[in-house]
């Protein structure tokens, strides 16, 4: 057996690997199939979150050029083309989607991670991630505002001198307004976390589409500024300074 | 030539007539392979050195989409992955099973299909990650709608050699059993990766599969198919047999049991059950084990020749590549409790990990291949310059080596940074002189591979403007046949 073809081909070959995929694989199939999987328009029924929509009143124009009306239409298309970036720059390669229970992670981030937040369809295939340059963003969602998210993915050491992040001006169009793929994956990285309950927070999901203006996080002193921006004011700012 | 009288000798005992108008191997082919696999490790290890100057905040192309280094880490990983490794594998391969088996394999149009598709593949991939289209699977980020190409290739490459494995009759060679179970287990590894988690399975469920494609992709493909061509060259150069026969039956029989068990240790601490995490970390602990039986058998081997490693660069880059085999693998029985786990997960002593085994294993085992073979294929005496080959050693190896322990280091300073609640940017900022350390050490490997290319072409380009009707001297060992 230890040497014949038969022994080789059959017992090592097939029966090892499928012997390991049963155990390996198939028993966290079984034990997890009772959970359902949530779709992304399911996802987005769950509740727009109050940075889409501070997105799209925020910039008006450029929103409503790449997609149209608030809706849970439009934020699951957002969200899905957010994904679609975040897998297709790597975003994943150095940012995990899971905390651990070890390692005082929890305290960092605020909640370990459980089987059913990666239940749904941006997690085929599962975002774990296996590196940390930049920090787990399970829970980013709502931490940072959207300028701050503006501001650093079109340079991330204007906000962050020591980030290593790469720039993305590609996700901004020749104004320094974000186009389609910035306000994709602005959306997708402030969903993240937002399924929690209470969590960032003073987090709660809205109603499925806004009837008013959501409420501000309490002590959120919003700048008011009746005029219209009129050439990427958060980007060319902070070249200027960075030049400066 | 590889004839008949090779033949007759690698196919003892089945008394078959073979075939003498063509030679039992076709070496331009393997010429072919090797050359594409030496052009991609070129463009994986740029991609790599360019990747690690962001690191450095002096990123080149920082606003060209195309040159984004994110994608280019796609690059990096997918072209020593599919382009390097598979492809020197591919060559060695069509080198090696013929001798082995006395016959050809199943047919030469179709490994010159394969030589071609493959590249087409690997190309197709490189744009397909370099315009944003990657699939969110680690070592597979192949674009989803290449995947099914490349598995079909996969399957045809296992029935192309498998055909005359299958037809040996009587006991075979230690290298045929690694190569039997490395062609059934590579589509099926292939196929488990890229497909179910992805269009069948969701969630943590799909961790647990993605956890053994990327353990098994290096498990089941590139150690049985290294391990295996160890098993057939190092005799070959050494002129002697393996030390231990029952020691071989042990390390392919470990190898085999305890390997597909192990992919869920790269999730410890997921929400993938906790039984199961505990079963990965003792079963990788196992195949530790196992590995200190193989390298003892090759150490045995190597007993009494210990010359070899002065006199022949193949056997050193073969055993210095077992030396870092062994260390990977002591390292991930620690790296693997759920102790180290706590500090160095997600941090660069992985990092530092997996180009101890990628480079310092398989890519030392096929550039000593490559040292063997490439002066051969080319119908060149020797190479133009053997100075050169030594400082393609000895860049890649202490480049490598220093990679490493700088990497590990940074990895143990970060993990305990995150560990002590040190605001995220300390952890940059004590990782920033490890980085540049990194870039240095990944140049030196660079430059090396410079050094090697070099002599190909020079040694290429000598034996054509020589035009020489000399018949070529064999170096040592390599046309004989197959030990059987």
């Amino acid at each position: 057996m230890f040497e014949t073809r038969a022994g080789i081909f059959l017992i090592a070959g097939f029966g090892f690997f499928i012997l390991a995929f049963i155990v390996m694989a198939w028993v966290p199939i079984a034990i997890y199939q009772g959970e359902p999987e949530l779709s992304v328009k399911e996802l987005a029924e769950q509740g727009l979150t109050h940075e889409f929509i501070d997105l799209a009143e925020r910039y008006p124009k450029q929103f409503k050029e790449h997609y149209g009306d608030v809706s849970e239409e439009s934020f699951a298309a957002a969200l899905k083309l957010g994904h679609k970036i975040y897998v297709g720059e790597a975003c994943w390669h150095c940012h995990s989607q899971q905390i651990r229970p070890v390692s005082n992670e929890g305290r960092r981030w605020g909640g370990e991670s459980y089987a059913e937040e990666y239940q749904n369809e941006f997690q085929r295939p599962v975002l774990f991630g296996t590196r940390r340059v930049g920090p787990d963003l399970i829970r980013e969602g709502g931490r940072k505002s959207n300028d701050w998210h503006i501001a650093h993915f079109y340079k991330p050491t204007s906000v962050v001198p020591v980030s290593v992040m790469p720039r993305y001006p590609w996700f901004f169009d020749s104004d320094g307004y974000p186009n389609k793929k910035g306000f994709a994956i602005i959306t997708y990285v402030q969903w993240l976390g937002s399924w929690h309950k209470n969590y960032p927070y003073w987090y709660n999901r809205g109603p499925a589409l806004p009837t008013k203006t959501p409420e501000p996080p309490p002590g959120f002193e919003p700048t008011v500024d009746d005029e219209k921006p009129k050439t990427g004011v958060a980007m060319s700012d902070a070249e200027t300074n960075a030049g400066a | 030539m590889a004839k008949a009288t090779a033949i007759a000798a690698g196919n003892a005992g089945t008394g078959r007539i073979v075939d003498t108008d063509r030679p039992l191997v076709d070496e331009k082919l393997v010429l072919c392979f090797f050359i594409a696999s030496l052009s991609y490790v070129l463009i994986a290890m740029l991609a790599g050195l360019l990747f690690s100057l962001q690191f450095l905040q002096i990123y080149p192309f920082a606003n060209s989409e195309f040159f984004s280094p994110g994608r280019w880490r796609f690059v990096h990983t997918q072209g020593v992955a599919y382009g390097f490794i598979a492809n020197a594998f591919l060559g060695a391969l069509h080198w090696a099973v013929p001798r082995l088996t006395g016959n050809r394999v199943l047919s030469d149009k179709l490994s010159w299909f394969i030589l071609f598709a493959w590249q087409a593949i690997v190309l197709a991939t490189v744009v397909g990650v370099l315009s944003g289209e990657a699939q969110a699977l680690e070592w597979g980020e192949t674009p989803v709608w290449i995947d099914p190409v490349a598995q079909l290739g996969l399957i045809l490459v296992a029935i192309n050699f498998l055909t005359p494995i299958l037809k040996v009759k009587g006991p075979m060679y230690v290298t045929l059993w690694y190569l039997i179970a490395a062609f059934i287990w590579t589509p099926l590894v292939y196929a488990m990766g890229n497909f179910l988690p992805e269009y069948v399975i969701g969630g943590s469920a799909a961790g647990a599969i993605g956890g053994l494609f990327i353990h098994d992709l290096v498990g089941l493909f590139v150690t049985p198919i290294g391990w295996g061509l160890m098993y057939y060259f190092v005799p070959i150069i050494l002129k002697k047999p393996i030390w231990s026969h029952g020691l071989s039956l042990v390390g392919f029989w470990g190898l085999a049991f305890f390997y597909p068990l192990n992919g869920i240790h790269h999730f410890l601490y997921s929400p993938i059950p906790m039984f199961l995490q505990y079963g990965a970390v003792i079963s990788t602990i196992a195949v530790e084990l196992v590995v200190t039986t193989v390298i003892v058998n090759f150490f045995g081997t190597l007993v009494g020749r210990g010359d070899a490693l002065r006199t022949n660069l193949s056997i050193r880059w073969f055993y210095i590549g077992m030396v870092f085999y062994f260390t990977t693998c002591l390292q991930c029985a620690f790296q693997v409790t759920l102790t180290f786990q706590k500090v160095i997960h997600f941090t660069d002593w992985v990092v530092g990990h997996a180009h101890l085994v990628m480079f310092g294993v398989f890519g030392f085992w096929i550039l000593g291949m490559m040292t063997h073979l490439l002066p051969r294929l080319m119908k060149a005496r020797d190479w133009y310059c053997n100075r050169w080959n030594h400082w393609h050693f000895w860049l890649s190896g202490i480049g490598l080596f220093v990679m490493f322990i700088d990497l590990m280091i940074a990895g143990l300073i970060q993990g305990f940074a995150w560990r002590d609640l040190a605001p995220w940017e300390d952890s940059l900022t004590f990782s920033t002189p490890f980085w540049k350390l990194r870039t240095l050490t990944g140049i030196a490997i660079v430059v090396g591979q410079c050094f090697f290319l070099m002599n190909v072409y020079m040694t290429w380009k000598h034996m054509r403007g020589a035009a020489s009707t000399t018949p070529m001297p064999t170096p040592t060992g390599g046309g004989e046949p197959a030990i059987a």
